[in-house]
Formats: structure tokens, sequence, C-alpha cells
């Protein structure tokens, strides 16, 4: 129910006295409200700026933040007012939603900051006025489809080839996205050169050349080169239909792709050829061929793979269809209006060119466009006064829909340009995020050496720490449980990507389990990833009390039941308290994981080693790491 | 062409534009009401001082203008009863509010209206209750008059109601109300016989102290 009506719940109710003479069975009790019915002024300090209002304005909206009870959980009792952290000029609009009962959209703000606003305040956007609805639904319209557009742009072309995909899909890629290999892209100018190719030799065999010996007429460079022609044609289609097939198997949905445009286009490029070996050299026929050669121009549609620009141009005419429609359809009815005029304007006069309505129709066109050929014209006062009508409302009405079409091919063409920038900046701020990562995650590198260093000599340890704050302590501490729990540890990217390689290869080793193989296989495929390995390790010890087994078997099972104390003078000990773990809500896996794993295992590392300490897939060591293999598999009371 | 597309246009009925709307807000506006002093109407009604600062706060943040008027009192009292149809009742309620005849319903007149419905003695409510009846205000309920406002009632009610609303329930209605009420059986109910029969229904007196702290 909206606003006031809250205000007028006491009317409403009093005025249901008058129902109650006519009331044949009797009334309900009321509900009983105990709260207090004075009017107070409420105190709302949202990070500073304090904020008064009547309690009641609040109440007119029992289902957002301020007007229920939730409110409560942010009351100071101290300072005897409701504290809210947020953003001061963003609640102002928010207060005077309460206050007006009418919510406006501030046109500076950022429209996911407003987003973020009322969602906290438990407001939904739908009741934003009329006044600044349309405003709001623009604002978030164009930023969704911005959203969309970069993660389309992040996610699509650019993302790494999983490994071990069929050699099809391989193929696919291949042919979509010319740059992931050499291979692709030398195909992919190859096919480019052919389709130049043929497109030019479509065009030079109709040039006259030279007659030969003997004939005095010109002819036509096909006809006197014919063996070239056909040799330079046959060349190309055999190009054009390889490349078909090729993609016809990569596709991965056969008719999709036999349905889509381009594949047409390759279609109806190629056909002429074959109909022409197959069709036998019957003059009747060959007129038919003739024809079909024409055909043969739509190899430079093929082009359009090739450039951007053609297919934006072929987008933005489908989607301006209407708006040609319009145009189509106004010309039609202007040209049968004028033909028709000017027919029976022109028909007296002797000799003229207006022979039907039809005929008309090629004056008409010809007006209307301004072109003017001048083949026909009228002769008659009427005609003359007609045709200049003709040519007016000609410009008139092409000049209508055109700028709406051209307002869609320059949105439609900032929208790719802003779509190749991002990706091209993308880059550079990848590689920017990752250098700051960096250093965070050679913080906790650096934290665990200057640990393990403090096991031998405890001052040195002091010196070297002091200077890092609690919170990197928390958090270095936290990343180090995460290695105990998965039993993996963190790395670099030089020493990974070293990793992968070697061990993509002596992968497939037998398992002793099948079912801790199936997860093995599982976990490498989702690309070599650390933490999602980690992530995944975490989950199966989760799920499953058999062994996460990466390594042997056994591990992992005294890790999880052995219930011996930690000598204390291990780095475990640092590592004693098992609530410190502020875990972020996504990884609820995660907790689950820790949780799960009862008590402190490790009585004596040698045991539980792992037979090989050759690195096992997934398990990435540091160079440095020798150091590590044995305390690695203390794991801490978690 | 264009021409010729224009002169078709020419024929087609003329565009209103929404002048008039516009003016009639503005007007709107610029009738501004306020109420008297709140000491008065403090004197004139049953309520406190308070309680009168937080009606009129209410009042006056729905509508700034001061008053109410018939179209905005409908939709107001609509919103209460979303199943059926309540604007023949709101109507009703409207006339019986606007004591004045103005066609407005100002702050006094909700007040005073909410003061007797609320806080005033039983005679007073009962007096109110049968001026709503009396649609046409000769101090007489008659049967159409009483049929009139329980069809506004049941409409209130809307379609889907359990069991199944019949035709003829309003009337049904009526005729025993009309058995009770109507002591002398002329046809028509007077306002003592209505004072008297509701007293002697233990019904009616219980229901009537149910409203008292809606406020």
């Amino acid at each position: 129910m909206a606003a006031g009506v809250a205000t007028w719940l006491p009317f409403a109710r009093a005025a249901a006295v008058g129902w109650l003479p006519l009331a044949k069975k009797t009334m309900p009790k009321p509900p009983v409200d105990n709260s207090s019915r004075s009017d107070e002024i409420l105190y709302v300090n949202v990070s500073g700026v304090r904020f008064q209002t009547w309690k009641n304005t609040l109440d007119r909206y029992p289902d957002t933040l301020l007007g229920s009870s939730e409110k409560e959980f942010f009351y100071n009792e101290d300072t005897q007012e409701y504290f809210f952290d947020r953003d001061p000029e963003m609640f102002r609009h928010i207060l005077n939603f309460y206050r007006t009962g009418k919510l406006h959209y501030p046109r500076h703000e950022c429209i996911q900051a407003f987003d973020e606003e009322l969602a906290f305040y438990g407001i939904v956007p739908e009741i934003i006025g009329d006044c600044c609805m349309e405003e709001y639904r623009d604002r978030k319209k164009e930023n969704q489809e911005r959203l969309a557009e970069d993660t389309e742009a992040n996610e699509a072309n650019d993302a790494p080839l999983p490994p071990h995909s069929t050699s099809r899909e391989r193929l696919w890629r291949a042919f979509e996205n010319p740059h992931t290999s050499t291979m692709a892209l030398v195909f992919y100018y190859v096919t480019g050169f052919f389709i130049a190719v043929s497109v030019i030799a479509n065009v030079v065999e109709t040039v006259p050349c030279q007659p030969p010996k003997g004939m005095v007429k010109d002819l036509p460079c096909g006809v006197k080169y014919q063996l070239a022609f056909f040799c330079m044609d046959t060349a190309c289609v055999l190009i054009f239909t390889f490349e078909y097939l090729m993609r016809l198997f990569a596709a991965p949905s056969r008719c999709k792709f036999m349905r889509s445009v381009m594949s047409v286009i390759d279609v109806v490029a190629i056909m002429p050829y074959y109909i022409g070996l197959v069709m036998p050299e019957n003059e009747d026929v060959s007129g038919a061929f003739v024809t079909l050669r024409v055909f043969r121009v739509f190899r430079i549609f093929k082009f359009s793979r090739h450039s951007q620009g053609l297919r934006i141009l072929g987008y933005t005419l489908k989607s301006c269809a209407s708006e040609l429609g319009f145009l189509l359809f106004s010309l039609t009815m202007a040209i049968i209006i004028f033909a028709t005029v000017m027919f029976y304007a022109e028909k007296g006069t002797k000799g003229s060119t207006f022979t039907s309505i039809p005929a008309s129709f090629w004056y008409t066109i010809v007006t209307m466009t301004t072109l003017g050929y001048g083949d026909m014209v009228p002769n008659t006062i009427a005609g003359k006064i007609f045709g200049s009508i003709c040519s007016l409302s000609g410009v008139l009405v092409i000049a209508l829909p055109v700028p709406v079409i051209v307002s869609n091919f320059s949105r439609i063409y900032h929208q790719n340009q802003r779509a190749d920038k991002m990706r091209a900046q993308q880059k550079v701020r990848l590689a920017r995020i990752r250098m700051a990562k960096k250093g965070t995650a050679n913080a906790f590198l650096q934290y665990k050496e200057d640990h393990t260093l403090g096991d031998r000599d405890s001052d040195s340890t002091a010196l070297c720490v002091k200077n890092r704050s609690a919170f990197e302590h928390q958090h270095n501490h936290l990343l180090h449980c995460l290695e105990k729990t998965t039993n993996h540890e963190f790395t670099d990217e030089m020493t990974y990507s070293e990793l992968c390689m070697t061990e993509s290869v002596g992968f497939r080793t037998s398992r002793s389990t099948s079912l801790s193989s199936q997860q093995g296989a599982q976990n490498n495929s989702t690309g070599c990833c650390p933490r999602r390995a980690r992530r995944r390790a975490a989950m199966r010890l989760a799920n499953s009390t058999v062994s996460v087994s990466r390594g042997s078997v056994q591990e992992l099972d005294t890790l999880q039941f052995k219930t011996t104390s930690i000598p204390p003078q291990t780095r475990s000990s640092l590592n004693a308290q098992p609530d410190d773990l502020k875990l972020n809500c996504g990884d609820q896996d995660f907790t689950a994981a820790i949780i799960s794993i009862p008590t402190p295992p490790a009585n004596t590392p040698d045991e539980s080693l792992p037979p090989s300490p050759t690195p096992v897939p997934g398990i990435l060591r540091n160079t440095r790491a020798t150091a590590y293999t044995h305390e690695t598999v203390k794991i801490s009371s978690l | 062409m264009g021409l010729v597309m224009g002169t078709f246009s020419l024929q087609s009925k003329p565009v209103t534009y929404h002048k008039d709307k516009a003016d009639d807000d503005l007007e709107m506006t610029i009738v501004c009401h306020r109420p008297e002093g709140l000491d008065q109407l403090e004197a004139q009604t049953n309520f406190s001082k308070r309680e009168l600062q937080v009606l009129y706060r209410g009042f006056k943040n729905e509508c700034p203008s001061g008053v109410v008027n018939e179209e905005t009192f409908k939709q107001i009292y609509s919103q209460f009863f979303p199943h059926g149809d309540a604007s023949t009742y709101a109507h009703y309620l409207f006339n019986a509010f606007d004591t004045g005849n103005t066609g407005s319903i100002k702050f006094e007149d909700f007040v005073t209206a909410l003061s007797i419905l609320l806080r005033g003695s039983v005679t007073e409510k009962l007096q109110w209750t049968f001026n709503l009846y009396d649609i046409n205000r000769d101090g007489y309920i008659n049967k159409e008059e009483m049929t009139d406002i329980v069809r506004a009632i049941y409409d209130m009610m809307g379609k889907y109601t359990y069991p199944v609303l019949k035709t003829d329930a309003p009337k049904q209605h009526v005729d025993a109300f009309f058995q009770k009420m109507d002591k002398n059986r002329d046809g028509v109910v007077t306002l003592d016989e209505f004072i008297l029969s509701c007293q002697e229904d233990e019904n009616i007196m219980r229901s009537l102290q149910l409203f008292e702290n809606v406020i």
C-alpha cells in the first residue's frame, strides 16, 4: 500500500462505526497496540550528518529498514541515536521519500551507488516517482548493457583455451579467433588473399583484351585466357570448399552453423562452380548458367569475416529494419501516386515517353532520388508542375528515416569501439592488478620465510616482522592456515607456470582409488588455477572422508585422524586459534572443510610424509620449499 | 507527398491539449486552507493538543493544500478495500464528513468527525451514523436510502466472497434492519427510533466501544 495510507488508517477505522448498526455478527476485538502512542523525534546520524524526523514519518513504510524494527540494530545507546555508516547525500533522498512519499533519483549520482543504497534501506526501486523514473530506467539499462559488454569482452575471445579440449573445439576456436594461434592466422590471411584473387579475377575476365591473331573484334579476357581463368577459379573454389567443410566439421552445432548467414554466403559463393561443372555444354542451359555466374560476386561478402566494419554495417541495417521498412513503404506509396499523376498529365502529348504507369515509375524514382537522368522529361505544364512537387517531396521522404539509421550506426559503432578499447585497456589493468597482488603474495611468502628463519633464530625474526601491522600478521596467519588445510602452498607466478608445464605431462599416473582419480581429473580440468584447486581440495575434505589424494592416499588420512598434541616449538603452534578464520560468505564449502578436520594430527612428520617428494600435480611448491616439505604435514588445530 | 499526408491528418479529431487539467491543479494549490488555532480545535473536539498535532501533520502531508476533495477521498478509501469497489460508500462517507456541504473536507471537518467517532458519547456516535445513512438529510431513513447504503457496503466486499454473494442479499439485509429498527412500522426510521433500537441491542453497544483507541 502506498505512503500516506498509513496516515489515513485511523480515519478508515473510525469510519467503520458506520457499519455497526448494520452488522449481522459481533465485531471482532481490535488488535492491541502496546507501542507508545505519543509521537517522538528520532535522531539519525549518517556518517556524522544528523537528521531528525518524527517517528511517525519513518513508520509510514513498515517494510523498509527505517520503518521496521531492523533499525534497532543500528541504535547507539550512548548517543541515543541511530547511526548509519553510509552516504549522507543519498540518505537525504531516502529520508525525503519517507517525508513526501515520492522517491526521486538524483541525476548526478552513479546509478549503482544509488541502487546499493536503496537495497540497504530496503526500498524497492520501482516506487521511484514518475518524474524520475524514466531517467532512472535509461541509466540503469545503459549501465547494464555496458557491464554485459564488458563481461562478454572479458570472457569471450581471449580466455585461454581449456586444456585437453578436443581437436574439433580447437579447430573451431582457430576459425573464430584467428589471433589465438599462428596457424589460424596464416589460414585467415590465405583465405582473405584468395577471396581477393577470386573477386579480381571475376572482374578482370570481363575486360576486353587484344583479340588473338585472326580475329577483329575485341574479346573479353575471360574468353581469351579461358584456361588460366579456369585454373584460378578452380583453385579458389577448392580453398573455399575446404574451408567450408572444415568449418562445418568444427562447428559445435552443425544445424545452427548451416543456418547462419556466413555459411549461406559460403555456399552461394561456391555453388555456381560446381553447377557449372555438372551442367552439359548445352546452348539453352548455358544461358541460365551465365546468370549463375553472377552469384560468384557474393564471394566479396566473405570479406565480412575479415572486416569488423562490414559486420557493424550489416548489424546496423538489421537493427534499423523498421525504419528501412517505413522508408520503403512510403517511397512505394509516393512512387505510385506520382507515377499515376504524371502519366495522366503527359497522356496527351505526342511522342511522350510516359507510355504507361509502370513506365512512369522509372521517372518518379529517378526524380525523387534527385538523380534526374533526363531520359524521360515532362513536356506539359501540368506535368512539369507535378514533376517539381515530386522531386521536392522525394527529398523530404528520404531525409526522414536517415537520421535514425545514422544514430543507430553511430551507437553500435561506438559500442564496438568501446569494447575494443576496453579489451586493450584490460590487459594493462590486469597487469597492474597482478603486480599489486604479487606484492601482497610476496609479502606472505616473505612472512613465511621470516617465520622459518624464526624457528632457528628468534631474535632476527623479531626484527623482521616488527614493521608489519597487526592486520598483516593476522592476514598472513590466515593464509598460512589455508595452506595447512589444503596441504598446498602459495607460490609465485613463474614457479607456477614452470610447474604447470612439467605436470601436465606427468599427471596421468594411476590412482589408488577410482574416487580419487575422478576427483583428481576433475581438479586438473579446472585449469591450472591454484585457488580453485585448493577450494576443490577443501570441498573434498568436507565431503568425503576418503583421502583427498593428490599424492598418496594415506597421507591425509593420517592428517585427519591423528590426535596428538603439537610440539610447541613448531610453527604450527602459531596457528593455534581456530576462530581467527574470517572467511567471506562465498566460501561456504570452505568453512565446512576447516571444521570437519577434527583435531590436530601429525605426531611425526616422517610417517605421513608423501612417499615421493616429486611435484605431485597440484601441490605447488616453491623452489625454495624443501624446508617446507617436512612441515606442510603438520596441520594445525583447525 | 508530405503535404498530402498533412491534409489527410487535418481531417481527424482536433488534438486536445491538457491545459484545463493543469489549470485545475494550479487552482487547487492556490486555494490553501489553514485550520483555526490549535487551542480552538482542542476546545471543540475531544482530542488533546498532542493528538491534534499528530493528526494535522499526517493530514497536511497528504493534502498540502489543506482540503480533501471527493476524488482524493474516494481514492484514499479505496486503497483500504482493494477487493471491491469502495467508491460508492466513500461518496456517502464524504457527504457525512462534509457537514457544510462545501464539496471538500477541511481539517476541522475531519477532526470533528473523528472526535465524534472515537471519543464521542454513544448518542453522538449513533447520531453521526444516522446522518450517514440519511442520504438526503430529511431526517428519515427510508428503504431506498438504506438499500443504497447496504449495497455500497456489499460492493466493497468484491466478487470473491464465501459464501457466494446473492443478488438479493442487500435487500434481505435491509428488510432485517427495518424489522428491527422501524418501531411504528411506518416504512421510515427516525432518529429517535434509531437510537432507541440501537440502545436495546447489546451487540451494537458493545462494538461501539471497540474503536476508542484507534488514535
